[in-house]
């Protein structure tokens, strides 16, 4: 497999690649993919807050364990419907709409709400992502805060415009006169095992292109539901992207009172010493277990692991923090690697951090192609794929 | 201020859900019947219910068609077999072999099968999701149908699109965002004005699309160069979980193009559909500019596996629709009342339904997937590629 991908990675790095390869190829070989998709790690994953205690021992939500430490198991659907609920119940002028999401949305994740707040506050629109969205600017304008959902980021496009030329530029062609502040843009997005050309794609680098909107990627239910909000409330139009394929796979003890986690900042997952990884989403699972094999095959090594969360605006400070202290950078993302999100990031540690690069930065990323049915597994930069980038710059 | 705002503006939007009434169920009343004898190139007349259309600015096409035994038996086979295929579909999705996405045509097959009869192969279709029976009408083999839902190498787009992604000679998709393919449409139909063809473009969408601001905007285009171009709305009263009544201010599709005239069809009955689209293909080749046309139409399923479809609809709906208006059961009734074919005979292109596609499926499950080469192909014009195309980590790259 990896002699037809003309792999360059040196002998040692071939065989286990390959070997682990062979066996997830065993695997499928004779069965379909997982209904989950090709998503090792998410069930195990140490970064998933599993008790209430663990959930506040978050700096971040310090404060909340004093007021109210209350948690409520919760999938990543749950705590988008809990913040969208929170939401609704703390502004009277928010309201909830988009493609049959007052039956709850085909991921369920607006369930209950047209029942809770009224049909007036949660209604499903035409199918007219273009309309939706632009609808949604004029609500905002007038100060509405409108959480408008796109059924699925592929979708998203028929209203790029309105988002780029509308949305982003609202308030600087008004001088300030108006804004859209109030618009949140709700989209599930990345792969899914099986969504084909139109039901799969990232496109977090169209938008990070263009200024005047902030893109936000959560890993999971509590950063969900506090970046949600912040979303929500932040005063400048926000795209906020939801892995589809997390909205069951990935459950917390999410707190059930009013949180917002903050817009901008990263988080640090894991400290370590000798490669700094970057990632966002889903793809954060991925580097997880592809930091541990590494820790565990490469003696002494000790990575660190950034989650971004925001897109826009980038948190450098964070990433360049760690890699002066590395300096080694490896960056995952599932979108394709031209003009990607990680061009972005290593350009900007370059011209902040050159003199303490050990290494040249590794991006991990989509393949430049169509996102494909058949060869899902061959295009998604797996942990396999972000072990290699790791084993590279330790090796440089 | 801002509530009460938002409380006029939503007046629209809030439509109350009303209770569904079958646009017109398949006449029980009877044909005249002329003619007995066995001969496959002996005529039938057909004339068709007065409801069958309702117009827009135009003169209904006549009530009076005639066909071949042998043409009506042809429809048959092709409706049922269309069934069967999309059974087929259903029970391999069940059974975790097709992934993903997959929408089903089932209570559709009057559509294209009606639509094919009235043109040939110099006329175009384009739609959106709900493409299977589409891509068998126009050649599509059942095999690679099937093959393209399991990701197959025998797919008709080598397996590596499924179920929206399917495309044949004269058929432009299956296209995955719904609206964006009716102005393409318009453009297809422009190239045969072009080059003076004498034929028609068939631009479908459902009524879920017809909402989308593309459609309106390829509706202008297409009138003001009067192209020979079809704006079929397939209304099967629901787009996803939402019916049309909630998602469009005006339900009356045919005439939601103002200045395009219109007519609305029973989908559901092969004959009104053909008799439509043969006066559509006369109209728009004439000179006259586009039509838009309204086929209504009932799934049986729901708007993808995932939905159940009984969650916006009741069981009863979808009983009803199919015990009053099913296509094939009307056609068949046709078929016995003129003596067509005997119920036996019926029973025997059933059985050769299933066998057909019973036989293709195993074709396409022996098939293997997509040879991985194939991962980069169709991405450029073979010879015009870039170097190479780039992989998930430096080093793992394809060169062309």
């Amino acid at each position: 497999m990896l002699r037809i991908l003309k792999s360059k990675a040196p002998n040692s790095c071939f065989r286990l690649t390959s070997a682990a390869f062979q066996s997830q190829r065993r695997l499928y070989a004779d069965q379909p993919p997982p209904a989950e998709g090709f998503l090792p790690g998410v069930a195990d994953s140490k970064l998933l807050k599993r008790t209430p205690e663990e959930a506040l021992r978050n700096p971040e939500l310090a404060a909340l364990s004093a007021a109210n430490g209350e948690t409520e198991k919760m999938n990543f659907f749950q705590a988008i419907n809990n913040a969208l609920s929170t939401a609704l119940a703390t502004d009277e002028t928010s309201v909830v709409f988009g493609e049959d999401v007052s039956f709850g949305g085909v991921f369920r994740a607006t369930s209950g709400l047209a029942e809770r707040f009224g049909r007036d506050r949660v209604f499903n629109t035409p199918i007219t992502e273009q309309g939706i969205v632009g609808f949604g600017i004029g609500m905002a304008a007038v100060g509405h805060t409108a959480i408008a959902e796109i059924q699925f980021a592929d979708y998203i496009f028929p209203a790029f415009d309105q988002i780029v030329n509308e949305a982003a530029k609202y308030r600087y062609r008004s001088g300030g006169i108006f804004n859209v502040g109030g618009l949140t843009i709700r989209t599930p997005c990345s792969a899914v095992g099986h969504g084909g050309h139109y039901h799969s794609q990232t496109p977090e680098a169209f938008f990070a292109h263009c200024p005047g909107v902030k893109i936000v990627m959560p890993r999971s239910p509590i950063q969900a539901k506090g970046l949600l909000l912040a979303s929500i409330r932040d005063r400048n139009p926000v795209i906020f992207l939801e892995p589809k394929i997390l909205y069951r796979a990935a459950v917390e003890e999410v707190p059930v009172s009013d949180y917002e986690l903050p817009l901008g900042k990263a988080e640090v997952l894991k400290r370590g010493n000798n490669v700094t990884v970057v990632g966002y989403g889903t793809q954060i699972y991925k580097l997880e277990n592809a930091i541990q094999l590494a820790e565990k095959h490469i003696p002494g090594l000790s990575c660190e692991l950034i989650d971004l969360r925001t897109i826009v605006p980038l948190d450098i400070d964070t990433i360049c923090e760690s890699v002066n202290k590395t300096g080694r950078l490896v960056i995952g993302h599932e979108a394709p690697k031209t003009g990607g999100f990680a061009a972005e990031i290593t350009t900007a540690v370059m011209e902040r951090s050159f003199l303490r690069l050990e290494a040249p930065i590794q991006r991990v990323c989509g393949w430049d192609t169509p996102f494909p049915l058949a060869f899902e597994k061959f295009y998604m930069p797996d942990m396999i794929r972000c072990y290699d980038a790791i084993k590279k710059v330790t090796e440089y | 201020m801002l509530r009460s705002t938002a409380s006029r503006l939503l007046a629209n939007v809030r439509v109350a859900p009303k209770a569904f009434a079958p646009a017109r169920a398949f006449s029980t009343t009877a044909p005249s019947f002329f003619a007995s004898a066995t001969d496959a190139s002996e005529k039938v007349k057909i004339t068709l219910p007065e409801s069958s259309f309702e117009v827009y600015n135009l003169e209904k096409p006549s009530l009076e068609l005639e066909f071949s035994k042998e043409a009506l038996v042809d429809m048959y086979t092709k409706m049922v077999t269309m069934r069967r295929m999309e059974m087929a579909a259903d029970a391999l999705y069940k059974a975790k072999q097709i992934r993903g996405f997959c929408h089903l045509c089932t209570g559709q097959e009057a559509v294209s099968v009606g639509m094919e009869s009235a043109i040939n192969s110099s006329d175009q279709i384009i739609t959106a999701y709900r493409c299977h029976g589409f891509t068998y009408v126009r050649g599509g083999s059942i095999k690679s149908i099937i093959g393209e839902l399991l990701g197959r190498e025998c797919g008709i787009s080598k397996g590596k699109g499924g179920s929206m992604h399917m495309f044949s000679p004269a058929f432009y998709g299956g296209n995955g965002i719904v609206g964006a393919q009716v102005p393409l449409g318009a453009g297809i139909a422009f190239t045969q004005k072009y080059l003076d063809i004498p034929a028609v473009t068939f631009s479908l969408y459902g009524d879920g699309a017809s909402n989308q601001g593309q459609v309106f905007e390829a509706y202008n285009m297409a009138k003001l160069w009067d192209l020979p171009c079809v704006f079929v709305c397939e209304n099967n009263k629901y787009g996803m979980g939402t019916s049309a009544a909630r998602s469009s201010a005006s339900t009356q599709y045919y005439t939601r193009a103002g200045y395009i005239p219109g007519i609305q069809v029973n989908g559901m009955d092969v004959f009104a559909v053909h008799q439509a689209c043969k006066f559509a293909k006369e109209w728009t080749t004439s000179g006259k500019g586009p039509l838009v046309m309204e086929l209504n139409t009932y799934r049986y399923g729901g708007h993808s596996m995932s939905d159940p479809g009984t969650t916006y609809r009741t069981r009863e709906e979808i009983q009803h629709m199919r015990s009053t208006s099913d296509p094939i059961t009307g056609l068949k009734q046709h078929l016995l009342d003129n003596s067509v074919a005997s119920e036996a005979e019926l029973k025997a292109i059933d059985k050769e339904a299933r066998k057909i596609v019973d036989e293709a499926v195993k074709e396409a499950q022996a098939s293997p997937e997509p040879d991985l080469k194939e991962f980069w192909t169709d991405i450029y014009q073979p010879g015009s590629e870039p170097v190479m195309v780039r992989g998930r980590e430096p080093g793992e790259s394809h060169w062309y």
